[in-house]
C-alpha cells in the first residue's frame, strides 16, 4: 500500500478524541440510569441535562473531527506562536453573559429585601436565589473571565501555544456547565447550604475534572513556554489553580447518600465542618478574588499604561508574602462562636498582617502608572483599571479592620459585612474584570480599539456612582442595625426589636438597590460597547478627549 | 501524645521553620542586587510580545 498519502486521506481520529468520546459515552448512559432511577424530580432534571450535555459532547467531537486538518495545529506561523483563543473568545462572551445575569439576580433580590412581597415563589425567594447570585457573580462572571484572561496571558507572557487540542475546550464547556448545574441547583432546592460552597457532589466532581485539566494546560503552557522568565502574573494564576483545587477537595469531603440522591454529608462534623468551611471560604476570597485578579492586575496595568510594573521585586515578595497569609485568615468569620478563642485570635493577627502584602501589592499597582498619570484623563478603561485597585486597597484596609475582634462584635451578621464584600467585589473585582474585558476584546477578534470609549465613559461613572449608593448605604444600614442590636434600657433590655431593626433598614435597602440598578446600566452599556466592538471591523477607538492644548505662549512684552 | 499533640508541635516547630525559611529565601532573592537587570527585563515581558 502506498505510504504516500494525501493529507485528507490519512486523518484518523486522534487519541484524545476517542478517548474523550468513550468517557462522554459512559457517561451519558451512566446519567441516563441514574436519572431514572433518582429519588427527586430535581436530581433527575440534572442527570437529563447531564447526559444530553455528554451527547452533545460526543456530536461536537464528531463535527469537529469532520471539519478539522489531519495534522495538529502548527504551533507557530509566521514565526509567531499560533495562539489558541477559540476557547478564550467563548469565556470573554460568556462572562459578559454571566455578569448581566448575576448583576440582575443581584438587583432582584435587593429589592426582594427592600420589598419582602417579590418573595411570591419558592423558587425566586430570596433563600434561593442569593447563592445564585453569589455563583453566578463570583464563579460564572468572575471565573469565566479568569479563564479567559489566564489562557490569554500564560499564552502571551509564555509564547506559547496551550497544549492539548480538546483540553482548552473541555475547561471552557465543562466549567459553564457546571455553572449550569449549580445555578439551576439551588432553584430546586439542591444546596449544600454552605456559602460559595453550595454545589453539591455530583456538580463538585464535575468541577474537579474540569478544574484538573485546566491546571494541567495551564502548567503544560509553561512547561513549553520560549520565554525564559515566568511572568508574575503566571505566578498569581497558578497559585489560584492549584489553592482553588486544594481548597474545594477540602470542603467537599462528603459522601453521598446513595448514587440517586442528589444530597451528601461532609466527612468533617461541628466546629470543625465550621472551621473547614472558612477556612475555604475566605481563600476562596484571597485565591478566587484576589490571587488572580492580581495576576490580572499585574498583565493589563502594564499594557495599559505602556510602562512596566513600578517595582517587579515588590511583585515576588507581595506574591509569596500573599499567599503565605492568607491562608490562615479564615477564623475571622467565626468570631464569638465554639471555635476555640486562639484559633480566632489568629484568624485575627494573621488577618490584620495581610495589610502589609495587600497594600504592597496595591502600591505596586497604582505607581506602574508613574510618569503616565495624565493617560487617565485620555483612558477611561486604563480608569477602570486604577480604580479597581484603589478599591482594593479600600477593601482590604476594612477587612483587617471588621477581623478585629471589637469592631467585629459590632461589624458581626450586619450589612456592613455585605457592604465590605461589595466594595471588593463591585470596586476590585468588578472593575479590574471590565478593564480586562475592555481591553482583551478588540485584541482577540484583531479589532484596532473599541467601538466607543464615550461609552466606557458612562460605564464608569453610572458604575461607580452605583457603588458609592450601594456601599455608603450598607455601612450606615449595618452600623445602625448593629448598633441597635446592642442597645439596651436603663433597665437592661434589649431596647429595639429584632422587625424595628429591619424597618429602620428600609431606606438603606432602597438606596441599595438603586445602586445595584445603576451597577447593572453600566454593565449593560458595556455589553452594548463589547458586541459593536466584534461586530464592526473597523472599529478603532479616538482617545475621549482631545489632548491638552499647548500653554499659550505669552508674547514678550 | 495524641495524635493532635504531635501534629500541632510539629507546625509549631518545623512547619514553621519550613515557612520563614522559604520565605527568606524569597526576600533574599528578590533583593539581590546583581539580579535587577534581569528583572527590568522580566518586568517588560507583557510590553515585548509581537
Amino acid at each position: 500500500m502506498s505510504q504516500t498519502l494525501s493529507p485528507a486521506a490519512a486523518k484518523t481520529p486522534r487519541f484524545g478524541e476517542i478517548g474523550l468520546a468513550g468517557v462522554l459515552a459512559v457517561l451519558a448512559l451512566l446519567t441516563a440510569f441514574i436519572a431514572v432511577k433518582a429519588w427527586t424530580p430535581g436530581y433527575a432534571f440534572h442527570m437529563v441535562v447531564l447526559c444530553l450535555a455528554s451527547v452533545a459532547g460526543i456530536y461536537a467531537i464528531y463535527l469537529r473531527y469532520q471539519k478539522r486538518e489531519a495534522a495538529w495545529p502548527p504551533q507557530e506561523l509566521d514565526g509567531v506562536p499560533n495562539y489558541n483563543f477559540g476557547p478564550i473568545k467563548f469565556c470573554t462572551l460568556a462572562s459578559v453573559f454571566w455578569g448581566i445575569a448575576g448583576f440582575t439576580v443581584g438587583l432582584y433580590i435587593a429589592l426582594e429585601l427592600a420589598f419582602p412581597d417579590l418573595n411570591f415563589a419558592r423558587w425566586v425567594n430570596f433563600g434561593r436565589l442569593r447563592p445564585l447570585h453569589t455563583s453566578a457573580v463570583i464563579f460564572a462572571f468572575g471565573g469565566n473571565i479568569l479563564l479567559a484572561t489566564s489562557l490569554y496571558i500564560v499564552q502571551r507572557t509564555s509564547r506559547a501555544r496551550l497544549p492539548g487540542d480538546l483540553s482548552p475546550w473541555f475547561i471552557a464547556l465543562g466549567y459553564n456547565l457546571f455553572i449550569v448545574i449549580a445555578g439551576t441547583g439551588y432553584l430546586l432546592g439542591i444546596t449544600h447550604s454552605k456559602e460559595y460552597a453550595e454545589p453539591e457532589w455530583y456538580a463538585d466532581l464535575l468541577l474537579v475534572a474540569v478544574w484538573l485539566t485546566y491546571f494541567g494546560v495551564f502548567l503544560g503552557t509553561i512547561m513549553k513556554r520560549s520565554e525564559p522568565h515566568i511572568y508574575v502574573a503566571n505566578w498569581f494564576f497558578l497559585a489560584f489553580i492549584v489553592t482553588i483545587a486544594v481548597l474545594v477537595l477540602g470542603n467537599n469531603a462528603a459522601i453521598p447518600v446513595s448514587l440517586f440522591s442528589p444530597k451528601s454529608y461532609i466527612v468533617w462534623s461541628g466546629v470543625q465542618d465550621a472551621m473547614i468551611q472558612w477556612w475555604y471560604g475566605h481563600n476562596a476570597v484571597g485565591f478566587y478574588l484576589t490571587a488572580s485578579f492580581l495576576g490580572m492586575m499585574y498583565y493589563f496595568v502594564p499594557k495599559r499604561a505602556g510602562r512596566p510594573v513600578y517595582s517587579y521585586r515588590l511583585s515576588i515578595i507581595h506574591f509569596w508574602a500573599l499567599i503565605f497569609l492568607y491562608i490562615w485568615a479564615g477564623p475571622h468569620h467565626l468570631h464569638f462562636t465554639a471555635l476555640p478563642d486562639w484559633a480566632q485570635t489568629l484568624g485575627m493577627t494573621m488577618s490584620i498582617i495581610l495589610w502589609m502584602p495587600s497594600w504592597g501589592g496595591m502600591i505596586n499597582g497604582m505607581l506602574t502608572l508613574s510618569g503616565a498619570w495624565d493617560k487617565l484623563r485620555t483612558d477611561p478603561v486604563l480608569r477602570l483599571l486604577v480604580v479597581s485597585i484603589a478599591f482594593y486597597g479600600m477593601s482590604t484596609f476594612e477587612g483587617p479592620l471588621m477581623s478585629i475582634k471589637t469592631v467585629n462584635s459590632l461589624s458581626h451578621y450586619t450589612d456592613w459585612t455585605i457592604g465590605h464584600v461589595h466594595s471588593g467585589a463591585l470596586g476590585w473585582v468588578g472593575y479590574i474584570s471590565f478593564g480586562a474585558l475592555y481591553c482583551i476584546v478588540p485584541w482577540l477578534w484583531n479589532r484596532r480599539g473599541l467601538y466607543s470609549l464615550k461609552l466606557v465613559n458612562w460605564h464608569f461613572w453610572i458604575s461607580t456612582i452605583g457603588i458609592v449608593f450601594y456601599i455608603s448605604s450598607m455601612w450606615v444600614a449595618g452600623i445602625m442595625q448593629g448598633l441597635m442590636w446592642r442597645a439596651y434600657t436603663s433597665l437592661g433590655f434589649l431596647e429595639y426589636s429584632f422587625i424595628e431593626t429591619v424597618e429602620a433598614m428600609h431606606p438603606m435597602y432602597v438606596i441599595r438597590a438603586l445602586g445595584g440598578f445603576l451597577f447593572l446600566v453600566g454593565a449593560l452599556i458595556m455589553a452594548y460597547n463589547l458586541y459593536m466592538t466584534i461586530v464592526s471591523p473597523d472599529a478603532a477607538e479616538v482617545p475621549e478627549s482631545r489632548p491638552s492644548p499647548q500653554p499659550r505662549l505669552v508674547p514678550a512684552e | 501524645m495524641s495524635t493532635y499533640e504531635i501534629l500541632r508541635q510539629f507546625a509549631a516547630t518545623w512547619g514553621l521553620a519550613y515557612f520563614s525559611v522559604i520565605f527568606i529565601v524569597v526576600v533574599v532573592y528578590a533583593l539581590w542586587p546583581s539580579k535587577g537587570a534581569a528583572f527590568d527585563e522580566a518586568a517588560r515581558i507583557p510590553l515585548r510580545e509581537d
